[in-house]
């Protein structure tokens, strides 16, 4: 009990420490004076791109999975003489 | 798969992570422009490596407590899922610093104190190697990786601020924490932190399983 709350009040003075920081405003969301990549997005190719790093992600993700089923099967045989 | 519904979690959060921080609304800054999307995953690199390596000092503690091998390998495969995530980390700044500060190293006090946070992890690496007895390594393994820590948090943290640094936060420069305390990329941000942090864990779980079926393997040829 003791201990949550000592992490409660560890994240309560964060966010003390994050106040005195120079906040975004909603006026930054619609400053069209800045350069962003809004073509590529009306065009729709950023669709194509997160298709791309989503692939690569989910690859990634299968292959740890199956690591994860190899070791458990693993575990499964070596059960029986485990020390 | 024992207790798997967190994996399941940080799949999920994976993919909001790619999807959000991809596609929903950001500020528009200028030098940042679209490149403040990093932010979901190069700083996030940063934060799973410390909360990884805050639980390394948990099982270094905990290996010096119980002289327990397993608390050993915990440690020793959380730090090495966390200089994994630390070097992602330096690199992913490279790259974003050459196109907002112009040059992928400028020896800003940041990078240079995140190099000799890595370094300090490195050796941390080979000074265990360095040690053929396993208790011998576990013991001198983890007082070294809780001193590493404590070297590491000031590096990275304090000694940045305390001079000129062109990364935010740092030398009066606005700090990413301003950006974090934007509602929109907070959204996206906070469960990168965690999603990016539990397949961090998942690896180094998977690799101390993989160690210990090793152990018992070995136990078992010299045994027989």
């Amino acid at each position: 009990m003791k201990k949550w709350l000592v992490i409660f009040l560890f994240l309560v003075s964060l966010q003390g420490i994050a106040q005195d920081k120079i906040g975004i405003t909603t006026d930054d969301y619609q400053n069209t004076s800045v350069e962003m990549a809004d073509v590529m997005r009306s065009e729709g190719k950023i669709y194509v791109l997160v298709g791309i790093i989503g692939i690569v992600l989910g690859g990634i993700l299968v292959y740890v999975v199956n690591t994860d089923r190899k070791i458990s099967k693993l575990e499964e045989q070596f059960k029986d003489n485990s020390l | 798969m024992r207790a798997y519904w967190w994996k399941i979690l940080t799949v999920l959060l994976l993919a909001y992570t790619l999807i959000g921080g991809m596609l929903f609304d950001v500020p528009r800054l200028p030098i940042l422009n679209e490149t403040i999307r990093a932010m979901h995953f190069h700083v996030t690199m940063w934060f799973g490596m410390i909360l990884m390596l805050i639980g390394a000092v948990y099982y270094s503690i905990k290996y010096l407590r119980t002289n327990d091998l397993k608390n050993d390998d915990m440690a020793l495969e959380l730090t090495n899922a966390g200089i994994l995530f630390g070097v992602l980390g330096i690199v992913t700044g490279m790259l974003w610093a050459k196109f907002t500060w112009g040059a992928y190293w400028s020896g800003d006090p940041k990078q240079n104190a995140a190099a000799i946070g890595l370094l300090i992890y490195f050796a941390y690496l080979i000074l265990r190697n360095s040690l053929p007895d396993l208790h011998q390594r576990g013991r001198i393994g983890a007082v070294y990786n809780i001193f590493a820590f404590a070297a590491f948090i000031p590096l990275i943290f304090i000694l940045p601020r305390m001079t000129d640094s062109l990364h935010p936060g740092n030398g009066g420069n606005p700090g990413f924490s301003a950006y974090d305390l934007d509602s929109g990329l907070r959204t996206v941000f906070y469960p990168a932190i965690i999603g990016w942090t539990l397949l961090g864990v998942w690896i180094s779980t998977l690799r101390v399983r993989q160690k210990r079926l090793q152990r018992i393997l070995e136990d078992q040829l010299i045994n027989q």
